[in-house]
């Protein structure tokens, strides 16, 4: 701020701002509170440090929404005071907005509050900063205490040791406030408290109070807690591992309340990264096999999603798997809850690489297949489309046997959006399982698409072959999937004619310039004498997609013609579709007030038979 | 709380982990949740002889062996397993609560343990994760909890038991601490309905009989509402709670402490707020009123609050809110009325001239109210300027021909209340329009002098910069 207190302020008398600040109109007061940092500029740092902040101080009774805009506007004010110099300014609005009611401004006053006490210096964090947190901590309502808890980690690392000692002894005792409110704020924030004590205080501190917490009355707080033994795990050193956090996380992962051993399940990975190999091994697997057990169908879930167990030690890791794990595995795989076989089916795959093709063979596979074949389609889905995993490991060979007859029951599944996730996979399948299986087996499912009686299906068919023709090239489209779909142009039904023109829409580009002009064309030109206008007005459709992909003598020679055959059809869509499609393909010049004028009306009726052609 | 737990020893803790012993043991805690699963082998009751079939004498030890015996429990998932357990378990249930209803001199000092002993093995559980994710309370069905043929059986026996002249409070205390009423209100979490219903009883009864317990349990139960309005938003038995709380503010001594009114402004004003006020939203409108009949100074903090948590998008919250300040209207004293008329009347004619139609229809029946209507008599010199520019304009734009119907209605009843006044703002009309029209086109002009100034600004700061380096 190279203008300091200087500016137009004659201009712009304070009270004409406060007004606005002031208005009846909230949407106004919102509005001015936004433009909040425009006002202090027009102000100048002084006349911000001297009149608008202490207004803003006094008038904090508002509506939530305006002082949620307030709380995050005072986060990035420093510059408009002075800079850091200054920045302590801000601290009795913000003081004020950490104890309202409302969470989200509460939270968002602590959040500008963080940021603003990096911006202090050393002394005056302990003069103003430090002063806050404790009044905010010996607050009266359980508001202020809640926020106190969010700060003690910003200012510790900052200040002298006395007032550290003072700090410790505020968090400490916020750890054992009679409110559940305060007790939760403060077990949220032990983890990362912890992290900028020094470790003997960790130990003589943090301990007892995470002890404390996660034996609390309160399910609330002690789930709380377990996250903070995470971050405290991994501050200490292995052997105080055992005596100072285990005992108080194997009660976790029993406690009495399935919230509890849900956030163990739900943190497992980061618990072993934070408590290492050793005690993994010894402690952990042993309360994971319970969570998998677990009676509520939550945990259950949560832990299945872990059973791959990355972080457990790399020689042992199949055997723990093997041993402890998978036994488990094999019962959730007939769980009676569909979310817990869900999750299991999304890693279960997974675990194949860690064990290696025999095992795999031998115990993974059957699991596989009882997935496979689950009554839920979303655990057979979850299994198809996690084959890649087991394919690095034995090769989807093995697989083929078991797995068609679920992907043709999946195929024909009587909900169609089951039928469409499936098609989402025949790519990747077709790709895992080469062209000579995928001919031999799957081909005529994705034909059998084509003639699905649900649009939506039949246009993933459509898009599906595509995908296959860029897999496996416009030859084998030529011999396999070509002659299919234009022997359908002669069906006697006019939508399985009309798949063959959005076949031919989407393949031309794939198959490129010779097939598109010997085999395609011949059949759209064919069709545009077809009995269904919306067949013939597809067709000119058609020919203006695949327009791109002819050369220039084919469409002077045969495009030409039939379009202009049909833009003199009787029915208005044919006529309009055959002039876009010559308009669009600039085969005339056409004045283009023939379409404005005349056709505006067919473009709405076209999206009526668009909707009326899917049943 | 089977009772393979609580008799773990304490040293286990340490190294319970590794024991498979105790671990099982706490396994089965886990899961004395509504939903036992894994119960290995059935169990067996020895059936006792009938407590009438017995001399007076042995009564009273039967009685505590039946009261025994009721601590087993029952997995209600398997719905085939321990069927004549079950059926035994329950006939004595119902024996138990026809004991306690109709013998005398049964209540000896030692009954009272077991007694609650039994009551706290059957009920205190951690309730199950909800069927659905999201639950809502007013779309879904609740999960019914399938113990129930024990449980109502249990929570009548604890009520008869509580009921019973025999009963003695200061006896009790000992046992119906305040851990014991902590979990009894976490329980009212409850989704089913028939257990919140035995809940409050039993609550209400506890309040009434146990003075030591009163402070804790109001103070519980704001823990719980602040927890509700402000974390989670999600708590079933919140009607419930509030419907003790009417009659519990019913019997507050006047002038009411800080500690209530602190109550009604920091605790029940906000869970106006909630996304399913609607549910509970009759027991809070009872229990504000409840405070404003005892203390009519309240009247202002109250209607501020209203007018802060005023709902901005939903319509059917905002007649709800509508209804429950036609109730404070009807109690309000004139002199209450006086000091918040302002604020008040401004809200109503927004409401007035809200596009939905609802909206409009429930603020406009405000006048068919006649003591509402005397109120806006007297003040009216007032209120007619605040309401007159809605009105006006809505009387000829509104969409809805009822809410015109109204609206014609209302502008008569002005006219006939105060016409010097009311031709008078009919005559401004058309000048108040322009004049704030320029004050909008005013305020656009100042801020767009302010970005500019801005703009400026950072050029300069720029130029600064580049100058500085």
């Amino acid at each position: 701020m190279g203008t300091g207190t200087g500016g137009d302020d004659s201009l712009y008398p304070i009270a004409v701002l406060i007004d606005e600040l002031r208005n009846e109109d909230v949407q106004l007061r919102l509005n001015s509170i936004k433009k909040l940092s425009t006002i202090a500029l027009a102000l100048g740092v002084e006349r911000t440090r001297t009149e608008l902040l202490p207004f803003l101080t006094d008038t904090i009774y508002d509506e939530d929404e305006v002082l949620l805009a307030l709380a995050e506007q005072l986060g990035s004010f420093t510059v408009l005071v002075g800079g850091p110099e200054f920045v302590h300014c801000l601290l009795p609005p913000l003081e004020s907005l950490a104890t309202v009611e409302e969470t989200v401004v509460r939270d968002k006053a602590v959040e500008s509050l963080r940021k603003i006490s990096q911006e202090h210096s050393p002394v005056d964090l302990e003069v103003h900063f430090v002063p806050l947190v404790k009044r905010l901590a010996s607050g009266d309502w359980f508001t202020s205490r809640t926020s106190a808890c969010g700060l003690f980690g910003v200012c510790y690392p900052r200040v002298s040791s006395t007032v550290k000692a003072e700090i410790r002894q505020h968090f400490r005792t916020l750890c054992s406030d009679d409110t559940p409110m305060v007790r939760r704020a403060a077990s949220s924030k032990l983890g990362e408290f912890a992290k900028v004590l020094e470790l003997d205080y960790v130990k003589s501190d943090i301990i007892p109070l995470f002890t404390a917490l996660a034996s609390d009355e309160q399910d609330s707080v002690r789930l709380l807690a377990v996250e903070a033994g995470v971050s405290i795990a991994a501050l200490l050193p292995q052997e105080d591992l055992e005596d100072l956090v285990m005992p108080t996380l194997r009660q976790a992962a029993e406690d009495k309340s399935w919230r509890v051993r849900y956030m163990v399940a739900d943190k497992f990975s980061e618990l072993q990264k934070a408590v290492g190999p050793e005690i993994t091994k010894n402690d952990l697997v042993p309360a994971f096999q319970n969570l998998l057990k677990d009676c509520e169908a939550e945990v259950r879930t949560a832990a299945a999603n872990k059973v791959k167990g990355e972080v457990l030690p790399e020689d042992s890791r199949e055997t723990i798997i093997m041993t402890h794990i998978l036994p488990c595995v094999k019962e959730l795989v007939s769980d009676t809850n569909q979310h817990v076989k869900s999750a299991l089916a999304s890693v279960i795959m997974g675990l194949s690489t860690i064990l290696g093709k025999d095992n795999t063979v031998e115990h993974l596979l059957p699991l596989f297949l009882v997935q496979l074949k689950d009554e839920y389609p979303e655990v057979r889905l979850n299994i198809i489309s996690n084959l890649d995993c087991v394919n690095e490991v034995i090769g989807i060979r093995q697989l083929s046997q078991s797995l068609l007859p679920a992907i043709v029951e999946l195929a024909e599944d009587a909900k169609w959006r089951v039928r469409l996730a499936i098609i989402e996979y025949m790519p990747l399948l077709a790709g895992q399982l080469g062209v000579e299986f995928f001919d031999e087996k799957l081909n005529s499912l994705c034909m059998a698409w084509l003639i699905d009686h649900v649009y939506a299906i039949r246009e993933a068919a459509t898009c599906n072959l595509m995908k296959l023709v860029e897999k496996f090239g416009a030859e084998w489209a030529q011999n396999t999937i070509v002659p299919k779909v234009l022997g359908m142009a002669n069906d006697s039904n006019y939508l399985h004619r009309m798949t063959t023109l959005f076949c031919i829409n989407a393949l031309s580009e794939v198959c490129g310039q010779e097939i598109t002009t010997k085999h395609m064309l011949p059949v759209v030109l064919k069709m545009s004498t077809d009995q269904v206008a919306n067949v013939r007005f597809n067709v000119a459709r058609c020919l203006q997609k695949i327009g791109p992909v002819l050369d220039s003598s084919a469409l002077q020679a045969e495009v030409k013609p039939v379009l202009e055959k049909l833009a003199t059809d009787q029915d208005m869509d044919v006529k309009y579709f055959a002039l876009e499609a010559i308009s669009g393909m600039y085969l005339f010049n056409l004045p283009t007030y023939i379409f404005s004028e005349t056709f505006s009306f067919s473009s709405i009726l076209f999206f009526f038979f668009s909707f009326s052609l899917s049943p | 709380m089977s009772s393979a737990a609580t008799t773990a020893p304490s040293v286990d803790k340490v190294d319970g982990f590794s024991r498979k012993s105790v671990r099982k043991a706490r396994q089965k805690r886990a899961q004395s949740s509504s939903q036992f699963r894994s119960q290995d082998k059935p169990i067996e009751l020895v059936q006792l002889p009938l407590l009438k079939d017995v001399s007076a004498q042995e009564q009273p030890e039967l009685f505590l062996k039946k009261l025994q015996q009721c601590c087993t429990l029952f997995d209600f998932m398997e719905t085939l397993s321990d069927l004549k357990m079950k059926e035994y378990k329950r006939s004595t249930l119902n024996e138990l609560v026809d004991y306690v209803t109709l013998s005398r001199g049964y209540l000896t000092e030692q009954t009272y343990p077991e007694v609650v002993k039994m009551v706290s093995c059957n009920i205190f559980r951690t309730l199950p994760p909800s069927d659905s994710n999201e639950f809502d309370p007013e779309e879904d069905e609740p999960m019914l909890e399938a113990s129930w043929p024990h449980l109502q059986l249990v929570y009548e026996f604890f009520i008869r038991f509580l009921e019973s002249q025999e009963f003695q409070p200061s006896v009790a205390k000992k046992y119906i601490d305040q851990k014991f009423v902590l979990q009894l209100l976490e329980l009212f979490d409850s989704e089913d309905p028939r257990e919140r219903d035995c809940l409050k009883t039993v609550l209400h009864r506890i309040y009434g009989k146990f003075l030591g317990l009163r402070a804790f349990i109001r103070k519980q139960i704001n823990n719980i509402f602040l927890c509700f309005v402000f974390e989670t938003e999600h708590f079933n038995g919140v009607a419930e709670l509030l419907e003790i709380l009417g009659s519990i503010i019913n019997g507050f001594a006047l002038p009411l402490k800080a500690e209530h009114k602190q109550f009604l402004v920091k605790v029940l004003l906000p869970l106006h707020t909630v996304r399913s006020l609607s549910l509970f939203h009759a027991q809070l409108a009872y229990c504000i009123v409840q405070f404003l009949e005892k203390d009519p100074t309240l009247t202002e903090p109250v209607i501020r609050g209203l007018l802060k948590f005023w709902p901005k998008t939903c319509s059917q919250k905002e007649v709800m809110f509508l209804g429950e300040l036609e109730e404070i209207l009807d109690v309000i004293e004139p002199t209450q009325f006086v000091k918040i008329q302002e604020l008040l009347f401004k809200q109503i004619s927004r409401c007035v001239s809200s596009p939905h139609f609802q909206v409009a229809e429930r603020a406009l029946y405000y006048w068919n109210n006649e003591y509402i209507m005397s109120l806006i008599e007297e003040n009216s010199s007032v209120i007619l300027p605040i309401m007159f520019a809605s009105l006006y304009r809505i009387s000829k734009e509104h969409w809805n021909p009822a809410i015109s119907a109204l609206i014609y209605n209302v502008l008569k009843a002005f006219m006939e209340m105060n016409s010097a006044l009311f031709d008078e703002l009919a005559a401004n009309y058309k000048s108040d329009r322009q004049r704030e029209r320029k004050k909008d086109k005013e305020r656009e002009d100042l801020w767009r002098k302010l970005e500019e100034l801005e703009l400026r600004r950072g050029v300069q700061n720029n130029r600064n910069d580049i100058e500085g380096e």
